[in-house]
């Protein structure tokens, strides 16, 4: 014997997988458990770039010599107006616009997409001034914190456009906004992560 | 009511004679590196402080186990007690058993703190300096006060505190932009009788105070695992009399006597040519002699023990060592560290020629 | 009436149905099924642990032993060390976590079904992946705690780190997801009236040691990733002829590695808090304050990592401020001994196996404490350090303490997850074989470490005066061995045995006593109303006025705690003949999550990430799109298959 689907809300009882003490939905607590072990792995990546940033050897450029920080502000909104976009697509799918659920969340994807593109330009540029992964350890840690970042974007990017996928299928209705809210969840903290990292890493000065 | 002590309790209470008399032995066996047995303030300080801990700790342990062994023989199940009134808690018992012992740690705390700042001070008055290089697998000690160097085997006058700076470097590997040497792998300094340890980290100076109350021989060795040979990486360190450590002195800072005929004479030859022997060994008077990748030879003869104070100095074992070093000692001469195999590789030595070479070294008084 | 169960057609690549057979157990995602496939792996791993450990102790049974070459010693000593943690304690404490959890605070499964399979599969590949580097050119040489830079490329060329660092990453990852789970359940799936407070303390110290997890483990990983970077791309976080700072290695590893010897220590605890109980027949003396103590066990741990680096130079005033929190440490770690103490005074003790290795916990945990203790007095452990008496500390409380708890656990909750009784005289010889061997094996090393004989060393020479207790030592570790022989074979005699234990055989005090053993799928026929801690023992039992225990007759009620008795569990032995999973609901329809293989795909991926990580990046491409496939499927599956 099968529960029914109903079309009415549905209460979880004690038992059954949606069932929740906390009124926190599983799916919901679970991501933000993840993204609080997130913070220990950034903070450990921030905290070797603290001790490593103004470390090179002599005549070698720190990444701070080569730093433009007017680009990389750009690159920093473009990534802020993506967690906007975010919003409006957790928004749309609230109140039943599937299609622009879609076309917020490839605005999210592409501004991204963007922010990604302008990373990997910003670091050809840096390898150009003798500034890479072996060329001081000031570097190493840069290049590993950021890149980090970056491939955290990069899985939110693909979680985004799996979603855009699953949604032209039709299988992502008004009721599942939940997992649009989870990616969301997920995007503004990496979002978060970013603004830490541009304050911290960039605008912070060394002291020599 | 007839309480027998259970056959638990009995087998329990009969263990800690053993105990107590295992104790006893290990305190009384000979062992050259036991830390226990101090000959210098600072080692001295430093076992003060655990025998009071110990005292601690044994008294809580027999608390906690003599608690243990009650509970399970007065309270073991027998038949016909009733169940046991249910008690869920007691919380000025709580309170206790956490306050006390908090209190002895606070007591144990301080002379703890007061130590640890004391042994950390610098000492001042009539201080010998003594430059440690912790290497893969040996150390080499450079005295800049006295212009000397020698390895694994440290003499030190006794009843002067000695300042150790702890350093650790591969000559043999490819230096950094602006270095001397390349850094190593962290080693640790530690000759149990005198002192604890100190570790040798690259990057960084770390100092240790080590000081004798009497002459003496002092065992040691290293206590960072710095991969392979790390078990072979020992040292001694000689305490002695002020007169009997200038005569030492002395004869550390006079060059090589160059043997003028025989096998020795040939040797010699070999040692500051074709051998290679002086591309990582110093010889004193030999010029451009001065490598530090392996230790300074010119007064071999005058040390206990060779290759990281772990083999007699035999002609036996010298010229073992000479043929094939890493069936010895593990080392990898193929990486930059630790002695090639001649024979195999670079010069392809002879056996005469490994004679040769031995009967020089065994002058090297 | 029969469980609702999966009835989709048959077709290619269909989803997994079956409850039987090899297959099921790649793609079950039961909780209790995740806890047997943890423990049994475990075990097996801990048997190559302990075959490491006797070749060590023949290497060492006498002087400049010829038995092992100083190559092979150093990788056995490290794989040693790294399987009996990763491999051994933490998932044996999975095991038993995965498999009570869920049934301890009345839920029928742990939030996350496939998350918890794709945990116990990714412990399995990167245990897999770590082993495997004995074929692929020699095991990882660099100590379990591998410190750079002797891990460094320029040091330790070919591959044996590397698969030591990616397979740690790996089982990371398990351990991660684990953590997340566990906490989602305990905080989301507790049953009506579970409240914390009323949480056994089993599940407690799982919930702190998750907490634990869930902070620790992106530190090592950070650690982790900068030495494969230095090795493999170039980077110098580790190079100090480049800048780079070994000791930034090892206060990432000790973040990481403080926090973790909790992680092993608390699951055992959290057993031995539940023995005692039942076999004292009387409720855990002080609940609260024990487990306050390990939440606070589970904070303060975070405060005293570099007490592993008193010797590093760090100055008087850092040593000074670790010293002050080690020994504090010890407050909350002595206040659950003497509550256990004191929960078992007065008591009426059975001494049952598990009893016995509670009770064993205690002493031998008591001698591994203190000895830690005396490493807190910083001047003195300048002399300890990097000794033998460092591996006494931490051998008594990681066998004389984790293993001898999760003993208790193994003989408590047998009958709960197979409905027979391991055999109390076999049991109770390897509790003496056990406790012998391990005194015997690690006593003498107080001894030898303040003898002064390092670790880490794979021979020593003649007239050092460590031939005695060395010889001793080895001897101790066969004792051991025996010991696990017993056990193996009562293990074996048990399982084939036909003879099935009576229902609650320990009389216990909560709710996994109250459902069938082995229990359904389901777990609760119906979710439990928790009206009390120790549930089940108030459904069976009331107190007087005296606090003497009062039976409630079955069927009869106790109207203090509002319950109708229930005094002997719900039997659901007919029809125990294998097919439970469709068992007796009470008229509703169960709906169970279905079997999925994704976890097990998504963890083969990246296993093959791994090798493609050591090896060739086009390894590593492959790997990810198994990888992304396992995940895109296991997005796209529904949790259970509808009709």
């Amino acid at each position: 014997m099968q529960t029914a689907i109903s079309a009415a809300p549905h209460t979880p009882a004690p038992g059954d997988h949606d069932y929740t003490v906390t009124g926190i939905d599983s799916r919901k607590l679970g991501m933000w458990a993840f993204l609080a072990s997130e913070c220990l792995f950034f903070g450990a990546l921030i905290s070797s770039h603290l001790l490593y940033r103004a470390r090179a050897p002599q005549g070698v450029k720190l990444p701070h010599d080569v730093y433009d920080i007017p680009y990389t502000s750009v690159s920093s909104f473009v990534l802020l107006m993506s967690s906007l976009t975010m919003v409006l697509a957790l928004a749309a799918i609230q109140r039943g616009d599937h299609r622009r659920l879609r076309l917020w969340l490839l605005a999210t994807a592409f501004l991204g997409t963007v922010f990604i593109g302008g990373q990997v330009y910003e670091f050809t540029t840096f390898t150009h001034h003798g500034v890479n992964l072996s060329s001081s350890v000031a570097a190493s840690s840069f290049f590993l914190l950021t890149g980090f970042h970056g491939v955290h974007v990069t899985v939110g990017i693909l979680w985004l456009l799996s979603l855009v996928g699953i949604s032209l299928r039709g299988q992502l209705p008004a009721e599942k906004h939940l997992q649009v809210e989870i990616a969301g969840l997920y995007w503004h903290f990496v979002d978060v992560v970013w603004i830490l990292i541009f304050t911290v890493v960039y605008l912070v000065p060394n002291h020599h | 009511m007839q309480r027998r002590l259970g056959g638990r309790g009995r087998r329990l209470r009969l263990a800690v004679i053993p105990a107590v008399l295992v104790f006893l032995a290990s305190c009384a066996s000979h062992a050259p590196q036991d830390s226990l047995k101090a000959h210098g303030p600072v080692a001295r300080k430093e076992d003060h402080l655990y025998f009071i801990v110990f005292g601690i700790a044994t008294a809580v342990f027999v608390l906690v186990v003599g608690l243990l062994i009650a509970t399970v023989v007065l309270h073991r199940h027998r038949p016909g007690r009733p169940d046991p009134i249910q008690v869920h808690g007691n919380t000025k018992l709580e309170i206790g058993w956490t306050v006390i012992p908090a209190l002895l740690l606070v007591g144990v705390a301080f002379p703890t703190i007061f130590t640890i700042f004391d042994l950390a001070k610098e000492p001042t008055k009539n201080v010998l300096p003594v430059e440690v290089y912790g290497h893969m697998w040996w150390w080499e000690y450079r005295y800049p006060t006295l212009g000397i160097s020698t390895a694994n085997e440290m003499h030190i006058p006794v009843k002067t505190p000695v300042r150790l700076s702890l350093r650790t470097i591969e000559p043999g590997l490819p230096a950094a932009k602006g270095e001397e040497f390349a850094a190593g792998v962290i080693h640790s300094f530690w000759v149990p009788p005198l002192a604890g340890k100190q570790d040798v980290v690259p990057g960084r100076v770390n100092k240790l105070t080590i000081e004798a109350d009497e002459p003496g021989t002092w065992r040691g060795q290293c206590a960072e695992y710095c991969n392979l040979s790390h078990a072979n990486m020992r040292l001694r360190v000689i305490s002695q009399t002020q007169s009997d450590f200038q005569a030492w002195v002395a004869q550390q800072a006079k060059p090589v006597v160059v043997p003028q005929s025989g096998d020795a004479a040939a040797g010699y030859k070999l040692f500051t040519g074709r051998g290679t022997c002086i591309g990582c060994h110093t010889m004193q008077g030999v010029e451009g002699a001065t490598a530090r990748v392996g230790p300074n030879l010119t007064h071999l003869m005058g040390r206990d023990m060779f290759a990281g104070d772990t083999f007699d100095i035999t002609p036996e074992n010298l010229n073992r060592w000479i043929h094939n070093p890493s069936a010895m000692k593990p080392m990898r001469p193929e990486q930059g560290t630790g002695m090639p195999n001649l024979t195999a590789t670079g010069p392809h030595l002879t056996d005469a020629e490994i004679n040769q070479l031995v009967a020089f070294l065994t002058t090297l008084k | 009436m029969a469980v609702a169960v999966t009835q989709a057609p048959a077709r290619p690549f269909a989803r997994p149905r079956s409850e039987h057979g090899f297959w099921s157990w790649i793609s079950t995602v039961d909780h209790k099924r995740i806890g047997i496939l943890y423990g049994v792996t475990a075990f097996l791993f801990f048997l190559v642990g302990g075959t490491e450990a006797l070749l060590i102790r023949l290497q060492l049974a006498g002087p400049n032993g010829k038995i092992l070459s100083a190559e092979e010693y150093n990788q056995l000593f490290t794989m040693h060390g790294t399987t009996m943690i990763f491999l051994v304690v933490m998932p044996t404490a999975a095991a038993f976590g995965n498999y009570f959890v869920p049934i301890l605070i009345g839920a029928r499964d742990v939030a996350f079904p496939r998350l918890n399979a794709f945990g116990y599969w990714a412990f399995l590949s990167g245990g897999l992946f770590l082993y495997s580097s004995f074929l692929f050119g020699g095991a990882p040489d660099g100590g379990w705690f591998g410190y750079a830079p002797q891990t460094i490329g320029r040091f330790n060329p070919g591959h044996g780190i590397d698969f030591w660092l990616i397979g740690l990453v790996i089982t990371g990852i398990g351990s991660l997801t684990a953590a997340a789970n566990f906490i989602v359940t305990t905080l989301n799936l507790r049953a009506p009236g579970m409240t914390l407070m009323r949480m056994p303390v089993f599940v407690w110290m799982n919930l702190v040691v998750s907490f634990l997890l869930l902070f620790a483990i992106p530190v090592i990983t950070v650690a982790l990733f900068e030495l494969y970077f230095d090795r493999n791309f170039g980077s110098n976080f580790f190079n100090a002829n480049l800048g780079g700072d070994p000791v930034l290695w090892q206060h990432l590893f000790w973040l990481f590695g403080h926090p973790e010897v909790y992680i092993l220590i608390l699951p055992a605890m959290g057993i031995v808090s539940e023995v005692l109980p039942v076999f004292s027949r009387k409720p855990l003396f002080g609940y609260s304050v024990v487990v306050f103590s390990g939440i606070a066990i589970g904070f303060m741990g975070w405060g005293v990592w570099a007490h592993h680096m008193f010797a590093v130079g760090l100055g008087p005033v850092a040593n000074s401020a670790f010293a002050a929190s080690t020994m504090f440490i010890a407050v909350p770690t002595g206040v659950k001994i003497f509550n256990w103490l004191a929960t078992t005074w007065g008591g009426d003790l059975r001494l049952k196996t598990a009893m016995l290795f509670a009770l064993g916990f205690i002493g031998e945990f008591t001698i591994g404490g203190l000895s830690g203790v005396t490493h807190a007095v910083v001047p003195s452990d300048y002399q300890q350090t990097d000794t033998y008496y460092i591996v006494a500390h931490f051998h008594y409380v990681l066998f004389g303490g984790a293993v001898l708890g999760l003993f208790a656990g193994v003989y408590y909750w047998f009958p709960a997850v197979t409905g027979k009784l391991l055999n109390e005289k076999l049991g109770k010889l390897h509790f003496w074989l056990i406790v012998i061997g391990l005194n015997l094996t690690f006593g003498p090393m107080h001894i030898l470490g303040l003898q002064g004989q390092p670790r880490r060393t794979y021979q020593y020479p003649k007239g050092m005066g460590w031939e005695f207790w060395n010889g001793i030592e080895t001897l101790g570790a066969f004792i051991i061995a025996a010991s696990i022989l017993v056990f193996i074979f009562n293990a074996v005699k048990t399982m084939r045995s036909k003879e099935m234990a009576p229902p609650d055989p320990w009389d216990a005090r909560t709710l996994e006593w109250t459902i069938p053993a082995p229990p359904p799928a389901y777990n609760f026929a119906e979710i439990p109303v928790v009206h009390a801690r120790d549930d089940f023992w108030h459904r069976k039992y009331t107190e007087d006025e005296n606090g003497r225990l009062v039976r409630i007759p079955a069927g009869g009620s106790d109207e203090a705690s509002g319950v109708s008795g229930q005094g002997t569990v719900a039997t659901e032995h007919d029809g125990h003949d294998g097919h439970e999973e469709h068992g007796d609901g009470h008229g509703h329809g169960i709906h169970m999550p279905s079997p999925s293989y994704f976890p097990a795909l998504a963890a083969l991926g990246i296993m093959v990430v791994a090798y493609g990580a050591v090896y060739h990046w086009w390894i590593g491409a492959i790997g990810g799109v198994i990888l992304l496939a396992g995940i895109f499927g296991w997005g796209n599956e529904p949790l259970a298959e509808e009709h």
